[in-house]
């Protein structure tokens, strides 16, 4: 997910020729003092924390102000502040509409039907997931035909709008799905969508671009909103690490596996808090990479749960005790290596001192017990403490 | 009899060339498939673990005739590689592939419905049927011929699973891994469906995880019209909503998608669910038996 800001993405729609009102984004109450008196932007205006999770009006941090210096303050106000975990960085200035009426327009994926789906509600300016099901209008696009005049004719007929609302509205249809589809997106979004005297204007605008197909977008340099600091640092050299809370670290392969592992640990008591899957790798290298990543989320206990299918157990093993080498963990370990060379992986780890289990649910009754202070046997060799030979 | 895959399918392999396409080849082999072609642009004329390469799609099938394609292309070019497989009228394309973006996939999907050409994948280990054929990744060591079909979304955790049945004695019909993207070419219901039509099917391992309403829905087919025991095992029962959990399609979104949601709706159509992955063999031998 590459979350965009309110503004980018309201760039983004100005591009596909959907109306947006002015604006204009600072960075300090300074930037704003100049921004207004410069009459970039024409007071009264609203001022908008610029951040990726929703529900910022009713936090207070969207105001509408009916001065300079009232806009300046709400800037000071905001900037620096926090909002559900992400520093306000950015304020956008924008100018105040007198709103007649406030539409839902929406694009995503809908997995169910394995389509587009446009979602359209005479009833904006709430969250969606706050309307009754009557009153969202929703039609599957086909993916080879792209939208289409008929259920563009749907629409229109639900909004019921003055004459040249109805044409903006036409042309805002197709920009949105034209959006979806050449900026290669989840989600694009506008909500309000607003009848401002007989003509529409996008007022809001979250848009989300999909991770994977980057490589033809080199334009958006990549933010994930829903990542925390050691996510995206693992998600940069392109490691599956997802941190949930608990302080069991898991090193798996595949993230099924890895996943099902995290079960294990929680439904035998533990608190799985680390989420990292090694994938299909014959590079040692990789796996020291990924368990210097789990260091660094300073896991109370870590357990390695392998299964070698595409991965070989021996190069796993040889990539952990050149891993154990460089990050010294001063946390214990449990192992269990399975499948594809397990003989060989099982050895090279023993030669380095660690015991590798063979059964799953006996190597995770101990890594529960190690998490809880308790001590499990065989003893602790050479700083690291070993699982059960087989 | 199996589904999908039987020692006739013949195997081409797009993007033989690369590592992952020789070293799966040779896999493929020493399962015993019948790998009759690759293909990589600019390679035509070369061979791989002796399998002949060819420039072109057209070109291999008019030369060895294969009946599915295993692709191994990368992402950027995959939809691609399946367009010029789809072409050349190839009924079958495992995408093993993983970051296929989904408006790709979306386009291939329909394009190869189409014209006739399935897709299993993308992002998925591929197929097998033991002692027949393997177009995919599944590590070979994992199976044993027999009657109990596997349908799921995961890879190593299946091969886990496999791996399971086959040390408890329960063979399998059909391995097939549909992938851990939100827009899968198979689902459940779809393999089901084979799964049901295949007189060498007894019942069906089904292995799925959070993210999407894919098992809510095979649960309704279930419950209405499926007939062979399930017994089902969910990943993700841990994981917190809106983190997205290794696969792209492994996540919670808008309270939709829990494992508690699939577990609950597999369990009313009358699959058994088992609460960890190592209790499927015995719940697989308890279905056997209630059906003797």
């Amino acid at each position: 997910m590459v979350l965009l800001r309110e503004y980018r993405g309201k760039e983004i729609l100005r591009k596909f020729g959907v109306p947006v009102p002015p604006g204009k984004v600072v960075r300090s109450g300074e930037e704003a003092a100049k921004a207004l008196a410069a009459g970039e932007v024409p007071v009264p205006c609203v001022v908008k924390a610029q951040v990726l999770a929703g529900g910022r009006g009713k936090a207070g941090f969207v105001k509408l102000v009916n001065t300079a210096p009232e806009a300046v303050q709400a800037v000071e106000g905001m900037v620096g502040k926090e909002f559900k975990g992400e520093t306000v960085r950015e304020v956008l200035l924008t100018t105040k509409a007198d709103i007649a009426r406030e539409l839902y327009l929406s694009i995503t994926l809908d997995r169910s039907s394995r389509k587009p789906l446009l979602m359209a509600s005479a009833q904006g300016g709430m969250e969606i997931e706050a309307l009754p099901a009557e009153k969202l209008l929703k039609l599957p696009i086909h993916p080879l035909t792209g939208l289409v005049a008929y259920e563009k004719r749907a629409v229109s007929k639900a909004f019921d709008l003055p004459p040249a609302a109805a044409k903006d509205l036409d042309r805002i249809m197709d920009s949105l799905w034209a959006i979806f589809e050449k900026e290669d997106a989840e989600l694009v979004e506008i909500n309000p969508l607003a009848l401002v005297g007989d003509r529409l204007l996008a007022l809001d605008a979250k848009v989300i671009l999909e991770d994977d197909a980057m490589f033809r977008h080199t334009d958006f340099q990549q933010e994930h909103g829903e990542l925390s600091p050691l996510e995206q640092k693992a998600h940069d050299k392109g490691i599956a690490f997802v941190e949930i809370g608990g302080d069991i670290g898991v090193l798996a392969n595949g993230a099924g596996l890895t996943m099902a592992t995290l079960d294990v640990l929680y439904q035998e008591g533990g608190r799985p808090g680390i989420f990292l899957d090694l994938g299909g790798t014959d590079d040692p290298k990789k796996v020291v990479e990924a368990f210097l990543m789990m260091t660094e989320a300073k896991p109370k206990v870590v357990f390695i749960n392998i299964f070698g299918g595409v991965t070989r157990c021996d190069t796993v093993a040889t990539g952990l005790v050149e891993a154990l080498k460089q990050a010294k963990p001063d946390f214990p370990l449990v192992a269990r290596i399975r499948g594809n060379n397990e003989k060989e992986g099982v050895q090279i780890l023993r030669a380095a001192g660690i015991g590798s289990y063979t059964d799953l649910a006996e190597a995770a009754r101990n890594v529960v017990a190690l998490e809880q202070g308790k001590s499990i046997a065989p003893p602790p060799a050479a700083g690291v403490v070993a699982g059960g030979a087989p | 009899m199996s589904i999908l895959v039987d020692g006739k399918t013949r195997v081409l392999v797009q993007g033989i060339t690369g590592h992952q396409g020789t070293n799966h080849t040779r896999g493929m082999k020493a399962f015993g498939s019948n790998v009759v072609a690759g293909v990589t642009p600019g390679k035509g004329g070369t061979q791989v673990e002796g399998v002949p390469v060819f420039d072109t799609v057209r070109e291999a099938v008019q030369e060895t005739h294969p009946t599915a394609t295993c692709i191994f292309v990368p992402a950027p070019y995959t939809r691609d590689a399946f367009y010029e497989a789809v072409d050349a009228g190839l009924p079958l394309a495992v995408i093993i592939t993983e970051h296929v973006p989904f408006h790709d996939m979306l386009k291939m999907l329909y394009y190869g419905k189409l014209h006739g050409t399935r897709i299993i994948g993308p992002n998925c280990p591929g197929l097998a049927t033991p002692g027949g054929a393997k177009v995919g990744i599944i590590p070979n060591v994992v199976f044993k011929p027999g009657r109990v079909g596997v349908v799921s979304r995961s890879g190593t955790l299946t091969y886990e699973m496999v791996a399971g049945l086959t040390a408890a004695g329960f063979g399998q019909s059909t391995c097939v891994g549909l992938g851990g993207d939100p827009v899968n070419g198979t689902t459940f219901i779809d393999t089901l469906k084979l799964f049901h039509e295949d007189p060498a099917t007894d019942m069906v391992v089904m292995v799925g995880e959070i993210g999407g309403v894919a098992e809510e829905e095979a649960a309704e087919y279930i419950g209405s019209s499926f007939g062979k025991p399930v017994v089902s095992y969910i990943a993700g029962r841990s994981a917190p909503p809106g983190k997205r959990m290794g696969h792209a399609g492994a996540i919670i979104d808008r309270g939709r998608g829990t494992a508690e949601s699939k577990v609950k709706a597999l369990e009313k159509a009358g699959a058994k669910v088992a609460k960890f992955p190592y209790d499927v063999p015995r719940l697989v031998e308890s279905s056997l038996k209630e059906l003797r």
